[in-house]
């Protein structure tokens, strides 16, 4: 049996399998909940300052393949009430990572300090909300602000901090490696692509917000690239997001250059059974293929390194 | 997938409930919820009150902003449609007790109604703050089944809460299941009483919901997802949760006592 234990720099996973950012992420239950069912790890909802009740529905839309197109506006209970939700999912013995966002780079250290003392094994940074700035961009498509964002959380905690990339840039790989100088351990890739779906019979954008991202089987070959290009550009592991739903769909990925995993818009075709199948599926492939563990598969399909 | 309708039917129920009609083809279950979709303002899950045929409909209670204005909706008007999703309730018990607080018994009219259809006894228990608000009423005495009446104020039937009257009639009569929907304090009492007598209960609950796929965790109640594992539980996996009768969670996720605002 392959080995499907995995390291992100200092995080020991037991599979690389991880509950996206988002999915599930509002109640320690539910996050508990995904990780009996068999995650590797599980990602908290993305944690700002205050309470958000995010964007009004319709908040997603669905399409006939299991893509997703969502607006949830970054609803969350805010720091002060989060971390109770972080003690139920670790007392159930969940590996949780925490997700922060912030406007900039004070707000990611102040959230990250704060969220890190819940006991949080790693930190992921949602780098994809609106620059208090930067007027309609985002904190991530920046590399500039991405470095002094690591670099500002990387400094107040001592836990592994993951930056995770926008794919709506010009060049996501530039952005991971502004992570890496920042001090990341390890950089996610990608987060949901920019869409729009409009309703004809009423000529209006369906979600309230209009702007959504996409998420699921559609954005997988987009992933794909990031990782790829990613892996050939940055030293620290790369965690791969976008559609992954079948063991398939993962072993691309690690094949790709990915050492981890993140699933999240799968678990609406299977709810969190999806977990228990993919690491089944993902140690049966590499059996097959004749890899001992992931690592020694991660970014294969790339020529020789030098 | 979204389907836009227009409405051909608005009916005022009671003085603070509507029922809206709208050509849904498709097969609906009692129980199940659709989120109904009232453009330029929001989406909301809402149990459907007529699940039989093409010509489905929910219906309203007056609560917030948004309620109020659907309630306005006129013929005509267009609203996006999308479900049914949600679980259903069983409806093979013989001998039923329908347990309906208010607006609740939106949901248990389609259900009763089937029911009674295929033979089965039907017994509701009815509450409403006062007369006038007795939801569904004559639906529920044209199916043929008994109602028996409780008002807050006493305007008619049994002065005070329903539950009084149903855990009557639990007491004197035998049913092989309790269908409960209300405000969840009430249902917390039904279960505890049927469930006393060895009476199966099951509760159609409400939670805030976004994207009803189970994914957002909008409406997460103790391990489960409202919208995938609801709306209809069966009380005994509610009862042992520290939230169930107790808090909610408001959009933020924040958790939120009943009653408070």
């Amino acid at each position: 049996m392959a080995d499907l234990a995995v390291r992100v720099g200092t995080l020991a996973l037991r599979n690389p399998f991880l509950l996206a950012s988002g999915i599930w992420g509002e109640s320690g239950e539910s996050l508990a909940g995904a990780w009996a069912a068999g995650a590797g790890g599980v990602i908290t909802k993305s944690i700002g300052s205050e309470p958000r009740k995010g964007y009004p529905n319709p908040t997603i839309e669905t399409y006939p393949d299991g893509s997703l197109l969502n607006a949830m506006g970054l609803p969350n209970p805010g720091i002060d009430e989060y971390p109770r939700e972080v003690e139920v999912a670790r007392a159930r013995g969940a590996t949780v990572i925490g997700s922060v966002f912030g406007a900039d780079a004070a707000e990611f250290a102040r959230l990250a300090t704060r969220l890190a003392a819940s006991g949080i094994a790693a930190l992921e940074l949602n780098l994809s909300c609106p620059h208090a700035e930067g007027y309609g961009t985002e904190v991530g498509s920046d590399p500039a602000d991405v470095e002094e964002i690591v670099r500002a959380v990387v400094r107040e905690v001592r836990i592994p901090v993951i930056a995770k990339i926008t794919p709506n840039s010009p060049d996501p790989a530039a952005l991971a490696a502004a992570a890496e100088r920042g001090g990341a351990a390890a950089v996610s890739a990608i987060n949901t692509v920019r869409g729009l779906a409009i309703d004809t019979s009423l000529r209006r954008p369906v979600l309230a917000h209009g702007m959504g991202g996409l998420s699921g089987p559609a954005i997988k070959p987009v992933g794909l690239a990031c990782v790829w290009q990613i892996y050939d550009r940055v030293a620290i592991p790369v965690i791969g997001v976008g559609g992954i739903a079948t063991a398939e769909d993962a072993l691309e990925y690690v094949f790709a250059g990915a050492r981890a995993l993140e699933v999240g818009t799968a678990v609406t075709q299977s709810g969190v059974a999806v977990f228990g199948r993919l690491a089944e599926g993902l140690s049966r492939r590499l059996d097959e293929l004749g890899y001992s563990s992931v690592a020694a598969a991660v970014g294969a399909a790339h020529p020789a390194r030098a | 997938m979204r389907t836009v309708v227009r409405v051909t039917e608005r009916v005022v129920e009671t003085p603070s409930t509507v029922t809206l009609r709208f050509p849904y083809p498709g097969p609906a279950a009692p129980g199940q919820f659709v989120m109904i979709w009232f453009p330029g303002d929001d989406e909301l899950p809402m149990s459907l009150s007529y699940t039989e045929g093409a010509s489905k409909g929910v219906t309203i209670k007056a609560m917030g902003t948004t309620s109020r204005n659907v309630q306005e909706l006129a013929v005509g008007a267009t609203v996006g449609l999308r479900g049914p999703y949600g679980n259903r309730f069983d409806l093979s018990a013989r001998r039923v007790l329908v347990v309906g607080g208010g607006s609740g018994a939106a949901v248990l009219a389609p259900a009763a109604e089937r029911a009674a259809a295929q033979g089965t006894r039907v017994t509701v228990a009815l509450g409403a703050t006062q007369s006038a608000e007795l939801l569904f009423r004559h639906r529920f005495e044209e199916m043929g089944a008994r109602v028996e009446v409780a008002t807050d104020d006493g305007s008619e039937g049994t002065k005070g809460f329903v539950t009084s009257v149903a855990e009557r009639l639990l007491t004197a009569e035998r049913f092989d299941a309790v269908w409960t929907c209300g405000p969840e304090i009430m249902m917390q009492k039904v279960a505890v009483a049927a469930g006393a007598l060895g009476v199966p209960v099951f509760c159609s609950v409400e939670r805030h919901m976004k994207c009803a796929l189970g994914l957002c965790d909008a409406c997460a109640l103790g391990p489960y997802h409202v919208c995938v594992d609801g709306p209809v539980f069966p009380a005994e996996r509610l009862l042992p949760l520290a939230e169930f009768g107790r808090s909610h969670r408001d959009p933020s996720g924040r958790r939120v006592p009943f009653g408070a605002r």
